[in-house]
């Protein structure tokens, strides 16, 4: 019983994840026609931190055993924000980020407060809130578009390479998950969000702060979002009030976190995993277009294995020896 | 010494028609093991809440070493000093030992928590509390219950408490975790910590406590120095209870060459059941005692087909049958019913009409090809509603706003409209009015004369006596005892309840 | 630990009836303000004609909430209506291009897909208990892999039958027929709920699961089969619609779904089940259609649907669909 044992078991999910995504980016980059080249794994990795940044504002609420239908359209109210305010002097451009991702906190703290202190369901206010997020976008950004003086300074340099070999945005994310993410993990807060997830009766007997904890959680989850957004605006330069856009990415955080070792009951999971789920949901995504199989059937393979992985990720069947206990 | 070290005045606290603490004073001193008795419902639980600031008592006031304490939840109480040792109920499954046992109060770094000095936290307590072996990155939920109640003590020493109160807190643990958790308690006591003790095994409470204090119906009955009572005289202080119910005489025209309508033989599921074994023939009233949480609630809803994964064996009319959910233990040719054990989440849908919750176990009955038959329906209901004296202004009301009493003959009648021949009730008559308790009684009475076999399980002893044929005491998921008519007295359940008795069991 | 029973001898509780009459009295009385307002921007707002006109665009909603509302009425949610729709209305256009046989099985065709696909909904939730929110996500992004790959990714160009087109678009007596197809289904529904087994036990299911279970009803087929229903219903409605616009179009369902669901709980159906009237969501559609003709008129677009259908979900989960406090 070492404590290596331990921390190995600690990490399984992630590390599952890890293995898929390993496979599937090799499968990938090894049919690939221009084959493992710094310019594919740029364009890879762009397209995978975007998923990866709305998966782990996922994780934070999935954590506190809830869920956040409203991610992907968060995540699109960014992106048309950041059309506009992405323009002009760096220190302009500057506010502007700062906006967005304010605008991030202000609707995960909308979210957190009606789950909380209105004791509503998250699946359903957050369908709800979704919806009005996505209104707004609308109103801001009824055609595709960018600001007239859009500055591509910052956009270029976050979706660029690193010593012209590292994708940045990669680098972005790995500087996220050590400033954020770690430090989150191991914090009071933190450990006050598995709790809740992981039984909320045996928290409050403990004197956990709940309340505090779940609307950290939706807070957080807001502001990933909206960096997942403004990075999506890095990477078009535009916005785009896309409701078939929002409606893919938060149904695809759900697969990436499912697929991440995270567990839709709560408790149990890391922000880690559900980048590399991401990741891997992602290369699944572009193994049809390197093994050249015809793209229509694109949509039908992805909407298959998230079923797989959301059925799998969330059929309590088995587990429960007690029926009653189905129906709590 | 500081003989009133934790004390309580004057607390009162109500649900709604129900009293559970009733005007209590009672002190701990400093540096003492109180030990508290008394049966199920005398209030020890609602007790044990109000001082872990989970319960605001609606008078009286709490006082610690004179001190008066104002708790909005269990954050304030761990606060105070006040530690509570749950049955395993306040551990997070799926974090690791050491983050339960610091849960409330971990060791910080930079803002971030410090993994090792948790970790020697941690260590430190499980070693205090006889759990050396444990390991403190273990997940919660992979150790066995016994460990679990090792790690909720340990969690509790962590906190460095000055009032440590333990519910049932050895029930989980091996003689031998016993013994370590008596030296704990014994060294906490010689730090001047004043403890709580509740529990219902006589021996433990002889070897360890220093006062014992007896509740009843919500009351404080007796506080005397441990020993100076006799087991006898201590379940005498614990039962004395007016009779003021009168129970319909009991026939005697069961049939006893007869295969009995329902046999159980080893029953076994996960922990809570082992190896239950039982019959009940047609016109007995067979009633299930013990204290609660002993297996009486699991063998109910295992015979009812409710439970994934029950060993054993369950025969009807002397022919082995699997039943494996509600509905194929309610078809006609096993004919099992089962009053639930709380009425307003399994027995009724509140919001719905009188009407509609008393036909919904008997749709088959009353419609065809899959529509109502309004008519048969209404006759059926006008039927049931007058055989069982339902006081309700129509059908159509909501079952909500019915009393206690008439909620509950709403769920029987629900029953006796399909008609079944073995019924099962869990506790049928807790918190309900005594008028209606006699009509229930009467009415079990008639449905065995009429050829039901009856399995009650009941955590009133007048209940047990007044209305069963047999009782089988459970105890730790067995039959300790059966105890057969005249045989059924208050001292012979507790005794067995409590396992003080020396019979053998009978299966 | 022992847990205490209550007594209920305190303070009766709001009547269950009188719960749900006032969301749909607050409900009727909406349509009348919005008639009311409607009449101030354009004259024949109050006109027999348009009237009639909205409650045949009213018609399609109808007939796809209608099978919402028995999901929700189980505590439940259907995410997959968008493809549904879109997938009986593509199918039955495709069985029609198929020849004789095809076109006079063409609308039986595409419900049945709708049922299948709310089979593989039904199965998911009953049976392997996973929450219906995201099976049906995940079900109807399969639906629209299929049709994708099956169009090409193009429009559809098969076109609707005669027969469709007549439901859709043609009238009996003055009374267009889409109204009258929603006025049977409506029948059939209060009649389901009201006076069927299979109703009861969907309103007990949906106020305690384990209450229902525990009185050997057979829950998980009456869920099964409930979600069945909501997929033919919304493939239906699909058919409909194509019939109406003479064929499919890609995401022609995703304008559906909000307003299915706000259509229901703004009738008074709880989002958390167990309650609700046929007549609420009858309200709920005429509502909801009648702010679309609004909106529409005021010339506000697309994104003030947007936030006023989810502003209305919210308003009406506040007021009508809180949890208790454990507490």
């Amino acid at each position: 019983m070492t404590s290596l044992r331990y921390r190995f078991a600690e990490q399984r999910g992630m590390l599952l994840a890890l293995a898929i995504f390993i496979i599937m980016f090799t499968l990938y980059v090894s049919n690939h026609p221009a084959g493992f080249t710094p310019n594919v794994v740029q364009t890879a990795a762009n397209k995978g931190v975007l998923l990866a940044l709305v998966a782990m504002a996922q994780t934070f609420v999935v954590l506190t055993a809830g869920i956040d239908l409203s991610v992907g359209m968060i995540f699109i109210l960014a992106n048309c924000l950041a059309s506009y305010v992405l323009a002009g002097t760096p220190v302009m451009v500057g506010l502007g980020v700062s906006g967005v991702l304010l605008t991030g906190l202000v609707c995960g703290a909308i979210n957190g407060l009606l789950v909380i202190y209105g004791r509503l369901q998250p699946i359903v206010i957050t369908i709800a809130t979704g919806a009005v997020f996505f209104g707004i976008a609308l109103w801001i950004r009824p055609y595709p578009g960018s600001a007239d003086d859009f500055s591509s300074g910052l956009a270029d340099a976050l979706t660029g390479k690193v010593f012209g070999v590292f994708p940045a945005s990669l680098l972005f994310l790995i500087v996220l998950v050590f400033v954020v993410w770690v430090p989150f993990r191991r914090s009071v807060m933190g450990r006050a969000v598995y709790a809740v997830g992981s039984s909320e009766p045996a928290a409050y007997m403990s004197g956990v702060p709940v309340m505090r904890a779940k609307f950290t959680a939706y807070v957080l989850s807001g502001l990933f979002a909206a960096m997942g957004g403004l990075f999506m605006t890095f990477f078009t330069y535009s916005g785009e009030a896309s409701l078939a856009n929002g409606n893919t990415y938060t149904l695809s955080s759900i697969a990436a976190v499912v697929l991440g070792g995270v567990s839709l009951f709560g408790g149990r999971g890391s922000a880690i995993g559900a980048i590399f789920g991401a990741l891997a949901f992602r290369a699944i995504g572009d193994l049809l277009f390197v093994f050249d199989f015809d793209p229509l059937w694109q949509p039908l393979f992805q909407g298959v294995v998230l079923l797989l992985a959301v059925s799998l990720g969330s059929a309590r069947l088995f587990q429960v020896r007690n029926r009653l206990d189905l129906f709590t | 010494m500081n003989n009133d070290y934790l004390q309580l005045i004057g607390v009162s606290k109500r649900y709604g028609g129900i009293t559970a603490l009733s005007d209590v004073c009672f002190s701990a001193a400093r540096g003492s093991i109180h030990a508290i008795l008394g049966e199920n419902g005398a209030g020890k639980s609602t007790l044990m809440k109000t001082l872990a600031g989970v319960v605001r008592p609606d008078t009286g006031a709490v006082r610690l070493d004179g001190r008066e304490l104002r708790m909005t939840g269990p954050a304030q109480a761990l606060d105070e000093g006040i530690v509570c040792i749950f049955q395993e109920l306040s551990l997070i499954p799926d974090l690791s030992v050491a983050d339960n046992i610091v849960i409330s109060n971990p060791p910080t770094r930079f803002g971030m928590i410090d993994r090792k000095a948790q970790q020697a936290i941690a260590m430190e307590a499980l070693e205090r509390a006889g759990g050396g072996d444990i390991h403190p990155m273990e997940l919660v939920k992979n150790l066995p219950l016994s460990r679990r109640q090792i790690v909720e003590i340990a969690k509790a020493l962590a906190r460095k408490p000055r009032v440590l109160i333990l519910d049932e807190a050895t029930s989980a643990l091996t003689a031998a975790d016993v013994e370590t958790v008596f030296g704990v308690l014994r060294r906490l006591r010689s730090e001047g910590i004043a403890l709580l003790y509740i529990s219902h095994r006589m021996h433990e409470i002889a070897e360890l406590a220093d006062d014992c204090t007896v509740f009843r119906n919500g009351r404080k009955i007796a506080t005397y120095p441990a020993g100076s009572k006799t087991d006898d005289e201590v379940v005498e202080l614990m039962i004395g209870r007016e009779y003021n119910s009168v129970f319909p005489p009991k026939a005697a025209n069961v049939d006893h060459a007869a295969t009995p309508v329902l046999a159980a033989r080893n029953l076994g599921w996960m922990q809570r059941l082992n190896g239950v074994s039982l019959t009940a023939r047609a016109g007995e009233v067979v009633g299930l005692g013990g204290l609660d949480g002993q297996g009486q609630r699991e063998l109910l809803l295992a015979l009812f087909g409710v439970l994934r994964g029950v060993n054993g064996e369950v025969l009807i009319d002397g022919v082995r049958r699997s039943i494996s959910n509600p509905r194929m233990a309610k078809a006609r040719d096993i004919g099992m019913a089962l009053i639930p054990e709380d009425r307003k989440t399994e027995g009724l849908m509140l919001p719905m009409s009188v009407r509609d919750n008393l036909s919904f176990a008997a749709m088959s009955q009353i419609s065809r090809g899959g529509i109502v038959d309004r008519k048969a329906e209404s006759a059926a209901i006008d039927r049931m509603m007058k055989l069982l004296a339902i006081k309700a202004a129509s059908p159509a009301i909501p079952v909500a706003s019915l009393s206690g009493g008439n909620q509950q003959k709403v769920v029987i009648a629900k029953w006796l409209m399909v008609g079944p021949r073995i019924i099962l009730l869990n506790d049928p008559t807790r918190g309900i009015d005594v008028g209606t308790k006699q009509e229930i009684y009467a009415l079990l009475r008639q449905l065995a004369a009429e050829g039901a076999a009856i399995i009650l399980y009941s955590t009133d002893y007048d209940e047990l006596i007044g209305c069963c044929d047999r009782v089988l005491v459970l105890y730790d998921g067995a039959v300790k005892r059966e105890l057969v008519g005249a045989e059924i007295t208050e001292h012979a359940l507790i005794a067995s309840a409590l396992n003080i008795d020396h019979h053998e069991a009978v299966a | 630990m022992t847990t205490e029973k209550l007594d209920t001898n305190a303070a009766p509780r709001p009547n269950w009836a009188s719960r749900i009459d006032l969301p749909v009295a607050t409900a009727f009385g909406c349509i009348i303000l919005l008639l009311l307002i409607g009449s101030l921007y354009s004259p024949n707002f109050l006109s027999p004609d348009y009237l009639l006109q909205q409650l045949k665009v009213g018609a399609f909603l109808g007939v796809i909430a209608t099978g919402m509302m028995l999901v929700i009425l189980l505590g439940q949610i259907d995410l997959s209506v968008p493809w549904a729709v879109t997938l009986g209305a593509m199918m039955a256009s495709a069985a029609t291009a198929y020849g004789p046989m095809g076109e006079m099985f063409a609308i039986p065709f595409g419900v049945l897909c709708g049922v299948l696909m709310g089979l593989i909904n039904g199965i998911g939730v009953a049976y392997l208990r996973i929450p219906s929110m995201i099976i049906t996500l995940a079900v109807n992004a399969v639906a629209q892999g299929l049709m994708v790959a099956y169009t090409g990714g193009f429009a559809p160009v098969d076109s609707a039958s005669p027969a469709m087109r007549y439901l859709a678009a043609g009238t009996i007596a003055g009374i267009p027929n889409a109204v009258i197809v929603w006025a049977i289904t409506g029948l059939l529904a209060v009649f389901l709920l009201g006076r069927s087994t299979f109703g009861r036990a969907i309103y007990g299911i949906g106020n305690k699961e384990a209450a229902a279970y525990l009185s050997g009803v057979p829950t998980q087929r009456v869920v099964m089969i409930a979600f069945a229903v909501c997929g033919g219903l919304a493939a239906f409605g699909g058919v409909l619609l194509a019939g109406y616009a003479g064929k499919a179009a890609q995401s022609m369902g995703d304008a559906y779904l909000l307003p299915a669901i706000a259509a229901v709980v703004l009738g008074g159906t709880s989002i958390l089940g167990g309650r609700g009237s046929y007549i609420g969501t009858i309200a709920g559609v005429i509502l909801i259609t009648l702010l679309q003709s609004i909106l529409s008129v005021m010339q506000i677009a697309e994104f003030g649907r947007q936030i006023i259908y989810g502003g209305v979900i919210i308003v009406m989960l506040l007021l009508y669909g809180r949890e208790k406090s454990g507490r």
